[in-house]
């Protein structure tokens, strides 16, 4: 039921919602169910499954380290004083699957989130925040030294 | 036992929300050293807090999140509200756990 909300709140503007709503993808396939943008091997794969094309924004701050000795644990913040952001979500260029994390921000939710993330090497952390039919990006460097991913 | 540590704080009109979750958030990527074979794909994809009847935070999580997952927000609302987090993993797995923001 959330979800079917979520999917008519956001997609219907964007072109994933004019597929959807002329039945050419299923909402399961746009979602992630295991699929879609957190599949997705490149950044710019994961953010046309995402439907989104941002700007550089300077109204959005990532708060990671610069280095980061365990890339198996990188926090991340993100805020934004972008008005109306209804979305949060954090890519690791260089990963092998570069979206990591979407927020959906709720009645009364300020507009930032913090979780903590896998790296595999050093990667642009990318922080993109969806406002009304429009997104909004920011970059970060971290330089990981001891990677990730595999053991 | 509960999979989840969760908090809430309040200052002033806001509640900040800290929940962190026991959960191995396997990318299905990793080799165990032993055995050198792939270790399967499980982690949280769905998180949905509510304060009361109110949806305040929706995360959608693909695998690249950290192992024991941190999750930290804030939102307008006020001492007593009744905090529900609730997860949903790759294996259909789920749990919850329930706050007052104090």
């Amino acid at each position: 039921m959330k979800r079917r909300t979520f999917l008519q709140g956001t997609l219907a503007a964007g072109a994933a919602g004019l597929a959807v709503s002329a039945g050419l993808l299923t909402p399961r396939m746009v979602m992630a169910e295991g699929g879609g943008a957190f599949d997705a091997k490149t950044l710019d794969d994961a953010l046309k499954a995402m439907a989104l094309t941002p700007e550089e924004s300077k109204d959005i701050t990532i708060k990671a380290p610069e280095i980061a000795e365990n890339g198996a644990v990188v926090p991340v913040e993100i805020t934004t004083t972008i008005a109306d952001a209804k979305e949060i979500s954090i890519l690791v260029e260089n990963n092998p699957t570069p979206l990591a994390a979407t927020f959906i921000l709720g009645e009364g939710a300020t507009a930032g989130a913090s979780t903590r993330i896998k790296m595999g090497k050093t990667s642009n952390v990318v922080a993109v925040v969806k406002a009304g039919d429009k997104a909004y990006s920011a970059k970060q460097e971290v330089k990981v030294t001891i990677g990730g991913c595999g053991g | 036992m509960s999979s989840i540590k969760l908090k809430a704080k309040v200052e002033g009109d806001t509640v900040e929300v800290k929940a962190l979750i026991t959960h191995p958030m396997e990318t299905g990527q990793r080799k165990d050293k032993k055995t050198g074979e792939l270790v399967p794909a499980h982690w949280i994809k769905e998180i949905i807090v509510s304060a009361g009847d109110k949806t305040v935070m929706t995360a959608n999580w693909g695998a690249s999140v950290s192992k024991n997952p941190y999750l930290a927000f804030n939102y307008k609302g006020k001492a007593g509200d009744k905090i529900k987090l609730s997860w949903t993993d790759s294996k259909g797995e789920k749990d919850s756990a329930e706050a007052d923001a104090a």
